[in-house]
């Protein structure tokens, strides 16, 4: 028997946590083809218009309601005013990404740090903060959407605003209630036996393991806000005429089903491909992030 | 002990839990010790006896509902009184401390590396090179091989063995001068546990640090122990140096403690020794001696008034809490 040697041969060299969560991200195949049709998506609706020799706002009057067609570059067909609906689509999608990322990251900040401070600390804290969030969900945001509206009167910084401040509740909740379940395990004690005060045991022990909750619910999160949006464009308080957004397209073809269902199919498959992407990305995200995940 | 004054001076430690429903919890009742500096002391009994709320009491890591009064004495300050700020420069620091359950005391999301070097950021203001480093040779040091590699993984990546070593060479980074150890080597098996327990031997021997070791096996404690303290529901019921503690106890529930390890020489067909009953449930009120009701030597005081802790008849370093002498029990036995 030759001689066993107790060093470990193929021992896989240590790597960043980072490093480490990126290449098991990339080994995630539906993840990683999420993340790649996410740029794409993106990069169409910001590169794609300057693009096309069609654009956003001018009619094509030859091509009034033309059904997706080949010949005329309207892939995606035209509206009723004949303006093209794939150009369209795209400069919409700017207003729904930008809202929705943008939205879900901000909610996601605040819900995040809310939640673990509240849940974290505990107590009188713990229910006042809560009381807050319950005051908060007693208040109709479209009423402080319409009161923001008119007082400093419509910007897109505004409606990301405005969403932000009512969609980070759910999140809050959410992480408390992980918080709670997370404070009272072993490794929080013995954080605190080596003297870390609470800030950096929020910071440096709780929020990590929460990342796959918040992944998960952010996920969850981006179609709400999108949705949010083309409410409030509906009420004439988001985007308007002749700009737009997916919400607004989605909203316009809705009503016009049965004469052009061209008008309610393209920016539906636009929207439903991004929320596949975005909750694919996700998953692929939770599950590179848990180092007990191999 | 006028001139030699002990590293951690304990008196009087109470600590009481509030229920929301009900009489509050007396979970530990006026225990008192001292911690001479380079000495080691076991605190043994059942679990619920208050061993473990003892030092969670020490180092404030008591749950919200909990009560603490007496004094703690380190270094002319109280631990007790102390508010967190000030606290978290001794715990991690000066005192260090090991939990019973290393598959839970680590953070999952972290590598060793963070965790470790998290200590000595705070307490040391190292850059995080330095702490690297020295968290690589605190790993040497309790023996985790190929230290340099490992510290970059994460602790599910660890045996249970390993993991305790882990959580000793974060305790041991700042050099504490008292070292808490809570069932270091309940959750391992046993040929672990010997490691484990030969670990810190060799650390108070080598280093000097004071151990104060938590557990319910007699058999760790002989093998680490200067002293001993016996706990029974939450009050001490036995203290002794160690050998005299074993050579001859003199209250009935140690001996039945010690009674209770089963030897290889027994006869393969003899029953287990046991004691019978069980412990009073938490928040009992216990009018005489709490070990009364399963005591074979009990008679009607001790059912009546709670025996006080007394220096042990004859011997100088000894206190007990029984009102049997000494005598009737040895004869018994």
């Amino acid at each position: 028997m030759p001689p066993v040697s107790l060093t470990v041969v193929d021992a896989p060299p240590s790597r960043s946590p980072l490093a480490t969560a990126a290449r098991r991200f990339v080994r995630n195949r539906a993840a990683f083809v999420a993340l790649l049709l996410l740029v794409v998506i993106m990069l169409a609706c910001f590169v794609g218009p300057l693009l096309s020799s069609n654009n956003a706002i001018d009619s094509d009057w030859s091509a009034i309601s033309l059904a997706p067609t080949f010949d005329n570059m309207h892939w995606f067909g035209t509206d009723e005013l004949g303006r093209d609906l794939l150009v369209r689509t795209l400069v919409g999608g700017r207003v729904s990404l930008e809202v929705g990322l943008l939205g879900t990251l901000v909610s996601g900040l605040i819900g995040v740090a809310w939640g673990a401070t509240a849940g974290y600390l505990g107590g009188r804290v713990d229910a006042v903060m809560m009381r807050i969030v319950d005051m908060m969900y007693a208040i109709p945001y479209m009423l402080i959407a319409i009161l923001m509206m008119t007082l400093f009167g419509r910007a897109f910084y505004l409606v990301v605003l405005t969403i932000s401040a009512f969609s980070w509740l759910d999140m809050a909740r959410v992480v408390r209630g992980q918080t709670l379940s997370l404070r009272s395990r072993e490794f929080i004690d013995a954080a605190k036996a080596i003297g870390v005060d609470s800030r950096s045991i929020i910071t440096r022990h709780i929020v990590p393991n929460l990342i796959g909750v918040v992944v998960v619910y952010a996920t969850v999160t981006v179609p709400g806000i999108v949705l949010t949006e083309s409410v409030l464009s509906f009420l004439g308080l988001g985007v308007q005429e002749p700009m737009t957004s997916w919400g607004v397209l989605i909203q316009d073809g809705a009503q016009k089903l049965e004469s052009t269902p061209w008008l309610l199919l393209c920016p539906a498959l636009m929207l439903c491909a991004t929320l596949y992407a975005v909750s694919f990305v996700g998953d692929g995200l939770r599950d590179a992030l848990d180092p007990k995940d191999r | 002990m006028a001139q030699n004054k002990a590293l951690l001076e304990v008196k009087d430690l109470s600590v009481r839990f509030a229920r929301r429903d009900g009489a509050p919890v007396d979970a530990v009742q006026r225990v008192s010790f001292s911690l001479d500096k380079g000495k080691t002391l076991g605190i043994v009994g059942e679990s619920g006896s208050g061993k473990s709320q003892t030092v969670m009491a020490l180092l404030g890591l008591l749950a919200k509902n909990g009560k603490v009064s007496g004094e703690a004495l380190y270094n002319d300050t109280n631990l007790l009184t102390m508010n967190d700020a000030a606290l978290n420069r001794i715990r991690g620091d000066r005192i260090g401390m090991i939990f019973q359950d290393p598959m839970t005391s680590l953070n999952p999301f972290l590598t060793i590396e963070r965790q470790m070097t998290e200590t000595l950021q705070l307490h040391r203001k190292l850059s995080r090179r330095e702490a690297k480093q020295r968290a690589i040779e605190t790993l040497e040091r309790v023996r985790i091989p190929d230290a340099a590699r490992r510290i970059g993984m994460y602790p599910h990546e660890f045996s249970g063995g390993m993991r305790q070593r882990v959580m000793i060479a974060m305790a041991l980074l700042s050099e504490p001068e008292i070292l808490i150890a809570d069932e270091p080597t309940t959750a391992l098996d046993v040929t672990v546990q010997a490691q484990i327990i030969e670990l810190l031997r060799e650390l108070n021997r080598e280093r000097g640090t004071a151990i104060i070791l938590i557990t319910h096996d007699m058999g760790v404690v002989a093998g680490l122990c200067d002293d001993v303290m016996v706990m029974y529901a939450g009050q001490t019921v036995e203290q002794a140096p160690a050998q005299q503690l074993f050579a001859a106890p003199t209250h009935p529930y140690t001996i039945g403690l010690l009674n209770a390890l089963p030897r290889l020489t027994d006869d393969d067909d003899q029953p287990l020794q046991t004691i019978p009953g069980n412990p009073p449930l938490p928040g009992m009120a216990t009018q005489g001696c709490a070990f009364a009701p399963r005591c074979t030597y009990a008679e009607e005081r001790c059912r009546t008034t709670r025996p006080a802790l007394e220096p042990t008849e004859g011997e100088a370093h000894a206190l007990r809490a029984c009102h049997r002498p000494v005598q009737a029990i040895a004869e018994v036995l």
